[in-house]
């Protein structure tokens, strides 16, 4: 195995990448989080990224859409494209970004306003509904996609906080859609769920799969090895490996990732 | 040799090695197996062969053994790379030792009818070709017990010295039943025993396979055949 790494940044060629970083690095302060990260993300594939806790995974997703920006003391440097365009760029719409490279976090946190209202204020601060019928087919369609129409049709108008875990998460989905994007970002979005709800959120992905780019943070190798076709292993601030998801769940070429995925980090 | 470092949780390092040890421990009652059968073949001893058959149902309970400890280590630990590799390997090595445990007894078997017929010239170099085999076999379970693809890979040409044996054994024994029809019957069970130890080579030559996709995650090349004898119309 090799131990000096210089990880693939893309797998494949059939495609041209939803988004490209190269060679990002991201400081809090003094503190180096990210290290010389390199990847394309596909735009037809989930890409799961991986890793123990504090290797940069998270940071460096909320990097593809400027939620550290957000962040006291952060600093991105090196490039970072969707569909070519330099996201750090001064013209930059960060509003806009966010609509098209959506994010589902950990904890659902839905708005404390009903269910209409949390799928229905995305697009209605993007304008894209006229009436209020528009309206009701936007929320609709982007419930129906997120898989919980059929539970929640009759009671749109109830507090989206009054749902299960699973609803609420379902329904972050919802409202992430609803607005269109090209990308989705989720930052474990199972963690605080049951098996149940887990399995019908990992389904979900799988169903929307295609339609969106995908990229997923999660701490648990096998939702990673269940949903992603495409999988990235952190470690310490740096990209180990990537790979297409199967070949880095039983053959992984680098030691650090073996050592990962088979219990035997740290 | 791979490096193994421990696991974090340590009972999976524990159930690993108990797997291993099942699965080393058939190996090393199929060498027995074979050096037994064929020693009471050649020696016409029907005591020793009937003890060979009887000692087969080890061979079982230990198949039967790895697959539920390799079911368990699936189940509860879902092992994965290397692990899981070497979980499924283990799985598949338990059920090619166990055929070869079966060769071995029918190798016995026929010894019980060979041994009440008249000697066969030709058999004299049976003891040979079983020598042969079982140092494969011997040297695969090392290879397994060591991680040792290098080794694995060495083993996969080791097979043709067997076929080698088996062509020329098929031929002589031809010749032999041409000459001496009413030698048919002993001539050719020893046919069955030359072919059995000839199986028992490729099955422990894919033992060895088996262990190189277990240690580097990659199929070995194309191994040589040198079994000709299905193609063979007369002797001459």
């Amino acid at each position: 195995m090799n131990t000096n790494p210089a990880p693939n940044a893309a797998i494949g060629h059939n495609h041209v990448p939803k988004m490209t970083a190269r060679n990002v690095n991201v400081f809090y302060g003094q503190k180096q989080a990210i290290k010389d990260v390199s990847i394309d993300v596909s735009p037809e594939h989930v890409t799961a990224f991986i890793g123990p806790s504090g290797c940069g995974k998270s940071t460096f997703l909320r990097c593809l859409n400027r939620m550290n920006d957000t962040v006291d003391g952060a600093r991105v440097e090196g490039r970072i494209e969707l569909d070519g365009q330099d996201i750090y760029a001064p013209v930059m719409d960060v509003v806009q970004l966010r609509a098209r490279v959506g994010m589902v976090f950990q904890k659902p946190n839905p708005f404390p306003k009903s269910i209409y209202e949390n799928v229905a204020y995305g697009p209605r601060i993007h304008g894209l509904a006229r009436a209020k019928a528009d309206m009701d087919n936007i929320v609709e369609s982007a419930l129906r996609r997120a898989g919980l129409w059929d539970e929640v049709k009759d009671r749109l108008g109830e507090s989206g906080t009054a749902m299960s875990g699973g609803q609420q998460q379902r329904l972050c989905i919802a409202r992430a859609i609803a607005v269109d994007p090209e990308v989705i970002l989720m930052d474990e979005p199972c963690s605080a769920l049951d098996p149940i709800a887990t399995a019908r959120i990992e389904e979900l992905i799988d169903e929307l799969r295609g339609r969106y780019a995908i990229v997923i943070v999660t701490h648990n190798m096998q939702q990673a090895a269940r949903v992603s076709q495409r999988t990235a292993f952190f470690h310490l601030g740096t990209l180990v490996e990537y790979d297409e998801t199967p070949a880095i769940f039983t053959n992984p070429q680098q030691t650090r990732t073996k050592d990962y995925i088979t219990g035997r980090y740290g | 040799m791979p490096e193994v470092t421990a696991h974090t949780v340590k009972s999976f390092d524990e159930d690993i090695a108990q797997l291993r040890a099942v699965i080393s421990r058939m190996g090393g009652l199929c060498e027995t197996q074979i050096a037994d059968a064929v020693d009471a073949l050649i020696s016409r001893n029907i005591d020793a062969a009937r003890v060979v058959i009887e000692a087969d149902k080890r061979l079982d309970q230990l198949e039967a053994e790895a697959e539920v400890l390799a079911v368990r280590i699936i189940a509860l630990r879902a092992p994965l790379a290397s692990d899981l590799r070497e979980i499924v390997a283990a799985l598949k090595i338990a059920g090619v030792l166990e055929r070869i445990g079966d060769y071995a007894k029918n190798i016995a078997k026929r010894t019980i009818v060979v041994a009440q017929s008249q000697p066969v010239g030709p058999a004299v170099i049976i003891p040979e070709m079983a020598r042969i085999v079982v140092e494969i076999i011997r040297d695969t379970m090392d290879a397994f017990v060591d991680r040792d693809a290098v080794k694995a890979v060495g083993l996969l040409s080791r097979d043709q010295q067997v076929d080698e044996f088996y062509n020329s054994l098929f031929r002589s024994l031809l010749t032999f039943m041409m000459e001496n029809p009413h030698y048919i019957t002993p001539s050719t069970h020893l046919l069955f025993v030359a072919k059995n130890l000839e199986r028992i080579g490729d099955h422990a030559t894919s033992v060895a396979e088996m262990v190189h996709f277990s240690v580097t995650g990659q199929r070995p090349a194309e191994r040589p055949k040198n079994d000709f004898a299905s193609t063979v119309y007369s002797p001459e």
